[in-house]
């Protein structure tokens, strides 16, 4: 049943209009997760009148799946640093403004750590570059390794340390943004299921075409993540999007017992890499509320939501090998995402030519949490017809034609 | 009567009973405070559904005393917050 | 460690999985019975430490269960059965067959591999918030039963029991038989409720369920216990321990008649109100759910008790709340088709009994399920919970015990976040995110995220449980046990 949350401020919070949408808002988003939340925050601060519209209700998606990373770490030098370089400023900004403490916004900063010699040496190899991008690094020799993370298996060859790298509780994060959204004018519509885009004679988009009737549109925004290809399709705009799916498991409560966002140097191969086949190298970090979250797996098998055990063995095989003490603390917890990734690893991200008004924000893969900031604000400058902040081409719907072609 | 340690004093039990079982039949009642509010806690649904009974058992932390079966000499502490008060520090 | 397969894994021991085993068992075919508990039984037929016969009065079906027991026995002895008790289940994976991974004490990991499985994980007491619900000496319905029944212990000497069905009648009459002073027993709804609904003929087959009814009156004469229907309990009170409650009339439509509230000290509380059933190991295998007429989520089953996955047959209250009568009809059916699911083309065959003694048994059994359902429903209809908890919350009473969410802080995530499910509730707020995984508090986050954010009440979302109990992750790294100690039969303890 559709659900309508009206704007913010003027009545009483929470109360919810039986009222449609706008009659015909400046700006359609497609999906309530945390890139389409980014994206209406924006463009409501941007002035545009808003519309959010998801066929589920709100953070449904891979959202709530995953550990809320804002990471500048686990990226090679390229567009996707840029882009997290700009995310990660953004992210602090809208702490700052939305109260950090609402969604858990932690400045906890990154390690990367190798266990043998020839690895450090790698990630070294990674930091210089990085670092010539603008990313803070340090290098951590074994002997300091206890200073960062006194829990650490104490074999380990060293690490590095990104001061950069936040994290937030990336359910809360969607729902604040889209609070704000609502502040600044914005609705939500939730349980309205896009089925396809009515364009005018000229070829623009006119109206956006769902299960409750047409919402006569200028622009629609395609932030529907893993869901992206095919609500793309269903737009005429067509982009590659495709599930990668990966658990985390959940501990019991712990006290404070892992500081950083500790994870192993293979981490950064696998997020690049292009393998079908199962990848998981450890990823373990602990949260506000005292449980610690151990990723992370990567696997092309669709949509399959079942269980894989081999999967959970691995990870806590390796989550124990980073830190031995885990072993007698248990997993309360599992959960499975589906990572929405492009083949090329790079999210789609500004308006398709093919039908003018329409525009994506999706396939960001495993690091949609942490780049939702810079490309809801890239999105935005669009909309409104300004010059983006960093350069896009990289992020262009068109490659995959091109590629084709 | 076989008998466990309970923080130091001696809980004699009965040959099947739980921890939980044991500690409720000398009177004693909650065992556990919670990490949020520090509120005490002890059996509540006595069937292993509710973790509510938390107990340290032989060192083990977060153990279900409406589980555990008493062992003669067992080592049964009470537990505060996260139980894992040996990470702390 | 793995062990030789067998023909089919029954998980849960209880009057549901002890019937289907013995079933599969007499039809010829290899069993695991799998059970958390020390020994065979389940939350309903529980021994004492004396054994289970000395506590005859206080169990229900006695002759069923010794019935059950021999067969048991006689199929242990053989082989054909393989008893794993204080055994957890943590996950089943599926295959071309069944691998069922158990967890014993904790410590290590057991598996047996099955070609089908019947799944009787029984239920619990279903919980709603109070103020004052988590002070020590607040107990369910059902843990106050099973430290009687199993521990010979009383939870007080002056013990309020309170909340709906008629297993309230059971546990009060227990406690007072044992010497408690039972200070009234607090039914919401009318205790013979179901004798008006157009059920009669469902009620008369049932005419057990009545005598136990004027078995338990006559307890309540001796002992000096008041029932009190159409009643509630509306708070506990205490420090650090429950020292008094308040209870209170409720009008026809389950508020609370205003000025009837009336504190009674006491030193322990037992509430329930119905049954939860245990759902996170068929949701995991993917099985089809429904909401029942009590408001629980349950499993979808065909007429052979066949889930909407193949090879998973559920049986007892994980099907629809329904007592130890129909788990038994429904043990037994599912633990036939079990058996005969195991060796036949799964694509063409329907059912066939091997003989016509076995048909004509399962026409009965059949018969007599339809009966007792409709039983069933009858009572869910006559126990609804009566909408005067929700009135009755303080702003700082907690939903969620373990991770310690307030009313509050629910109300405020449908105002302020948009919650509208239960699902998103978890999420946002944390509720049924800790040790218990949301069982305890559930239903209760379900009807609040309905009243708050003016949706339709839906629990689903909140029994999806992937590891159905903690798994240490030492044990989880090792993939198989490790160890196991060398003393460890594989028929039971």
């Amino acid at each position: 049943m559709p659900e309508v949350l009206g704007p913010v401020g003027g009545r009483q919070s929470g109360e919810r209009t039986v009222r449609g949408v706008s009659a015909s808002p400046d700006v359609v988003i497609i999906g309530a997760g945390m890139v389409g939340a980014a994206c209406a925050s924006y463009a409501a601060r941007a002035g545009l009148t808003v519309t959010v519209v998801d066929r589920g209700p709100i953070v449904a998606g891979s959202t709530g799946a995953g550990e809320g990373n804002i990471l500048v770490s686990d990226k090679e030098p390229g567009p996707e640093l840029e882009l997290a370089l700009l995310s990660q400023r953004l992210w602090t900004e809208l702490g700052e403004e939305l109260d950090p403490a609402s969604f858990e916004l932690e400045p906890k900063g990154g390690l990367v750590v190798a266990e043998t010699l020839d690895g450090l040496r790698s990630l070294y190899d990674l930091a210089i570059v990085q670092g010539a991008r603008g990313v803070r690094t340090m290098a951590v020799d074994a002997e300091s390794l206890p200073h960062y993370e006194p829990h650490l298996a104490p074999d380990l060859a060293g690490g590095v340390h990104y001061p950069q790298d936040l994290q937030v509780q990336p359910m809360l994060a969607a729902a604040c943004l889209l609070r704000d959204a609502r502040a600044h004018g914005a609705q939500v519509r939730t349980g309205v299921e896009v089925t396809g885009a009515r364009r005018d004679s000229n070829g623009r988009l006119a109206a956006l075409l769902t299960n409750v009737g047409p919402i006569p549109t200028e622009s629609v925004v395609n932030a529907t993540g893993t869901w992206g290809g095919e609500v793309s399709a269903r737009l005429g705009a067509p982009v590659p999007v495709l599930p990668r799916r990966g658990f985390v498991l959940v501990t019991e409560p712990l006290p404070r017992l892992i500081r950083h966002k500790v994870y192993a140097a293979e981490y950064v191969a696998n997020v690049a890499s292009s393998e079908e086949g199962l990848e998981t190298s450890a990823v373990v970090e602990g949260t506000d509320s005292g449980t610690v979250l151990i990723g992370a797996s990567r696997e092309r098998v669709g949509f399959d939501r079942t269980l894989s055990v081999p999967v959970l063995q691995r990870l806590a095989a390796q989550a124990t090998r980073l830190f031995p003490m885990l072993a007698s603390v248990s997993a309360i917890r599992a959960y499975r995402g589906f990572r929405p990734y492009c083949p090329d690893h790079l999210p789609v991200i500004g308006a398709d030519p093919r039908v003018p008004g329409v525009y994506h924000a999706c396939g960001h893969e495993g690091a949609g949490i942490g780049l939702s900031a810079a490309t809801g604000h890239l999105i935005a400058a669009a909309l409104a017809g300004k010059e983006p902040e960093i350069a896009v081409s990289a992020f262009s719907p068109l490659r995959f034609v091109e590629e084709a072609a | 009567m076989s008998t466990f340690w309970f923080d130091g004093h001696e809980v004699p039990f009965r040959p099947g009973a739980t921890i939980g079982a044991a500690l409720l039949a000398s009177g004693i009642r909650s065992w556990r405070t919670t990490r949020g509010q520090g509120r005490p806690r002890g059996v509540f649904c006595g069937i292993g559904v509710c973790f509510d009974c938390l107990a340290t058992v032989d060192g083990r932390p977060n153990q279900r005393a409406c589980l555990t079966p008493a062992r003669d000499g067992m080592d049964v502490r009470s537990q505060e917050g996260t139980g894992h008060g040996e990470f702390a520090g | 460690m793995a062990s030789s397969p067998v023909d089919v894994c029954v998980v849960g021991a209880g009057p549901a999985g002890l019937t289907a085993a013995v079933a599969a068992a007499t039809a010829g075919r290899t069993v695991a019975l799998v059970d958390a508990g020390a020994r065979p039984g389940g939350q309903f037929w529980r021994h004492s430490p004396a054994g289970i016969e000395a506590d005859r009065a206080l169990h229900h079906d006695f002759v069923k269960y010794r019935q059950l027991e021999t067969g048991l026995a006689r199929f242990v002895q053989t082989g054909q059965i393989r008893l794993l008790t204080r055994h957890q289940v943590w996950t089943i994976e599926r295959g071309a067959r069944f691998t069922v991974r158990a967890l014993k004490a904790g410590e290590y990991e057991r598996t047996v591999d099955a070609a089908a499985l019947v799944l009787a994980p029984g239920a619990y007491d279903r919980q709603v918030p109070l103020p004052g619900w988590e002070l020590p000496g607040v107990y369910t319905a059902g843990g106050a039963q099973a430290l009687l029944k199993e521990h010979g212990v009383l939870v007080g000497a002056r013990v309020l029991v309170a909340g709906t069905g008629p297993f309230l009648l059971s546990v009060a009459a227990g406690l007072a038989q044992r010497g408690a002073r039972v200070v009234g027993v607090y039914e919401a709804n009318t205790g013979l409720g179901w004798l008006h609904h157009r059920s009669l003929r469902a009620v008369v087959r049932n005419f057990g369920k009545l005598s136990e009814g004027i078995h338990y009156a006559g307890t309540f004469a001796r002992h000096r216990v008041w029932y009190h229907p159409r009643s509630t309990i509306v708070a506990a009170h205490g420090d650090t321990e429950v020292r008094a409650a308040t209870v209170a009339r409720l009008t026809r439509h389950g508020a609370v008649v205003p000025g009837s509230e009336r504190r009674i000290e006491v030193d322990a509380i037992a509430v329930g109100w119905g049954f939860t059933p245990q759902l996170e190991l068929p949701v995991a295998l993917g099985t089809r759910t429904e909401v029942d007429a009590d408001g629980s989520e349950i499993v979808l089953v065909g007429d052979w008790q066949q889930s909407s996955t193949p090879g998973v047959f559920v049986a007892g209250e994980a099907t629809g709340v329904g007592g130890a009568a129909l788990a038994r009809v429904e043990g037994e059916i599912a633990g036939y088709a079990a058996a005969w699911y195991v060796n036949v083309d799964h694509e063409s065959a329907s059912f066939h009994p091997r003989s016509r003694r076995a048909e004509r048994r399962l026409s009965w059994l059949r018969k007599r399920r339809l009966t007792l359902r409709a039983f069933a429903a009858a009572m869910h209809r006559a126990h609804p919970v009566p909408p005067s908890w929700l009135d009755q919350l303080q702003p700082d009473t907690l939903v969620c015990r373990c991770e310690e969410v307030s009313v509050e802080r629910l109300r405020t995530a449908a105002d302020d976040l948009g919650v509208t499910d239960a699902r998103l509730a978890k999420l946002l707020t944390r509720t049924g995110m800790g040790w218990c995984q949301g069982r305890v508090c559930g239903y209760a986050t379900a009807c609040l995220v309905a009243r708050f954010a003016g949706t339709g009440y839906d629990p689903r979302g909140l029994t999806e449980r992937p590891l159905a109990v903690p798994v240490p992750l030492g044990v989880l790294a090792h993939g198989a046990a490790p160890a196991v100690p060398a003393d460890e039969s594989w028929r039971g303890e």
